[in-house]
């Protein structure tokens, strides 16, 4: 494994298999896809990372599923967690 | 032969040979504790027992029942106070249908507490000697019940430790064995993951169904998931929202296809992997497992816990390689070498499958039984009366 992991070839997302400093250029690779990026954030282990483009309300991908909605447009190499990403299960504050 | 274990009486195995002290009430439980301190025994710290009505009195009847039934279980000695929901002698019967020896005191009927704890303490003596007499014997496969469990969840549980379970799972499923996955909290975002291994249109109805019903409940409350799950450990862990936590949490049943839905605490009819219904709290899964008749319990966690169970080894694995150096006493097996690519998880698969053969023989105990760890508790569902 790299230094990121990225589980479906349909994720937006890549986990941090060790702490990475904000600056960094790191390479995540899926099979015959390679993705350059530039960390926007300092990304501690097991936390995720945007290796593509994600508009205000597109679905987060991960294992291949939705794991939520983005809150902002978040760029590829920025923190994904709780600060930008909802939930859409289990959201009876909403019901 | 690959397993030895205790062969009881109505044929199942067993492969530890406790002598359990069962009491049916909080009102009892202090009581059925010194006796099993006394005496040297295992004990269910049952603090629920009274006041229990409708489908949450289901629940805990048919937990104590199962739980005295599970094979692991030698002898049972049942401690009711008198006057309680759950009768002690309607306990008692009903565990016996196992065969196995079973008796039953009643605080308020058996002369207070001084004298209950002698006549009990006499009887779980007498017990004591009687069950070295029970030898293992190599079974097959098809006789265990693996329960797997994941708590304290960080990332690496979902992309490290539940895919190295799922493999010991795969395992036990291809030799014949039952596994059984729970938590159906953390099937929630996940669950069109399990639907698509139903072995048939009604097991993916009732998966779908089942998922639903939690999720109403949460509407019907007005509550956000959000407040609970992910929990703060959770996030701290890097785990986002309950979707990413359920996809990696459903790694640990492996990939055979589901065979059966199960209520909490109920026995399986089927082999193979079954999923049992109930909420995810570890403590409350580790009961309704082991009342399933789950034997052994692999527990995966990120960040750490000790708890285990007072009648099956609860056998901790971690992939996250801070958590095996800061909890090493706790930690029967840490997941080393995957993030420098020294180690896959097929590999690690095959290396916890033959630990947990080891434990399951008695050749060792798992960190939880070492330190005595015993905790139990279970799923209640409506108000208190």
């Amino acid at each position: 494994m790299g230094r990121f992991i990225m589980i479906d070839g349909g994720d937006n997302v890549a986990t941090a298999l060790i702490g990475e400093k904000e600056g960094e250029s790191v390479t995540i690779y899926f099979e015959e896809k390679r993705f350059e990026v530039m960390l926007k954030d300092t990304i501690a282990p097991g936390h995720k990372i945007a290796v593509r483009h994600i508009l205000c309300g597109q679905q987060v991908i991960k294992y291949g599923y939705p794991i939520g909605t983005a809150t902002e447009d978040i760029l590829p190499g920025q923190h994904v967690h709780i600060h930008n990403v909802e939930s859409t299960r289990g959201r009876g504050d909403k019901a | 032969m690959l397993l030895y274990g205790y062969p009881r009486e109505n044929g199942t195995i067993g492969f530890r040979n406790h002598i359990l002290v069962l009491p049916t009430v909080i009102c009892a439980e202090k009581t059925a504790r010194i006796m099993a301190e006394k005496a040297g025994v295992s004990i269910a710290h049952n603090f629920h027992g009274c006041g229990h009505i409708g489908e949450d009195y289901k629940i805990a009847k048919r937990t104590l029942e199962g739980i005295g039934k599970n094979p692991n279980v030698a002898a049972v000695l049942v401690v009711a106070l008198g006057c309680e929901k759950i009768g002690g002698m309607e306990l008692a019967q009903e565990i016996s249908r196992s065969g196995k020896p079973v008796e039953v005191l009643a605080i308020q009927k058996d002369g207070g507490t001084a004298s209950t704890i002698e006549k009990g303490v006499n009887i779980l003596e007498r017990w004591k000697s009687e069950i070295e007499n029970i030898k293992r014997v190599p079974v097959g496969m098809e006789n265990l019940l693996l329960g797997v469990k994941c708590g304290g969840s960080d990332t690496f549980s979902g992309i490290i430790a539940n895919p190295v379970v799922g493999i010991a799972a795969d395992k036990v499923v291809s030799m014949g064995g039952t596994v059984l996955l729970g938590e159906v909290t953390e099937f929630i975002g996940a669950e069109q993951c399990l639907v698509k291994r139903a072995a048939n249109e009604e097991i993916a109805y009732q998966i779908k169904t089942m998922v639903n019903e939690y999720e109403k409940t949460m509407m019907s409350y007005g509550v956000d998931i959000r407040g609970t799950q992910p929990s703060l450990g959770n996030i701290e862990g890097g785990l986002t929202t309950i979707e990413e936590k359920s996809l990696g949490a459903i790694h640990k049943g492996g990939k055979s296809p589901i065979q059966e839905v199960i209520l909490y605490g109920q026995k399986p009819s089927k082999r193979g992997l079954v999923i049992m219904d109930g909420p995810s709290q570890d403590v409350v899964c580790n009961t309704g497992m082991t009342a399933s008749g789950a034997q052994i319990i692999l527990f995966t966690t990120g960040l750490g816990t000790p708890v285990g169970s007072t009648i099956a080894p609860v056998v901790k694995i971690t992939g996250t390689p801070e958590t095996g150096i800061k909890m090493g006493c706790n930690m029967d097996y840490i997941v080393n070498g995957i993030i420098d690519g020294k180690n896959s998880i097929e590999k690690a698969g095959e290396e916890l499958f033959n630990l947990m053969l080891e434990i399951l023989n008695g050749k060792m105990l798992c960190c939880a039984e070492e330190l005595g760890f015993d905790e139990f508790d279970f799923y209640r569902t409506s108000v208190n009366p």
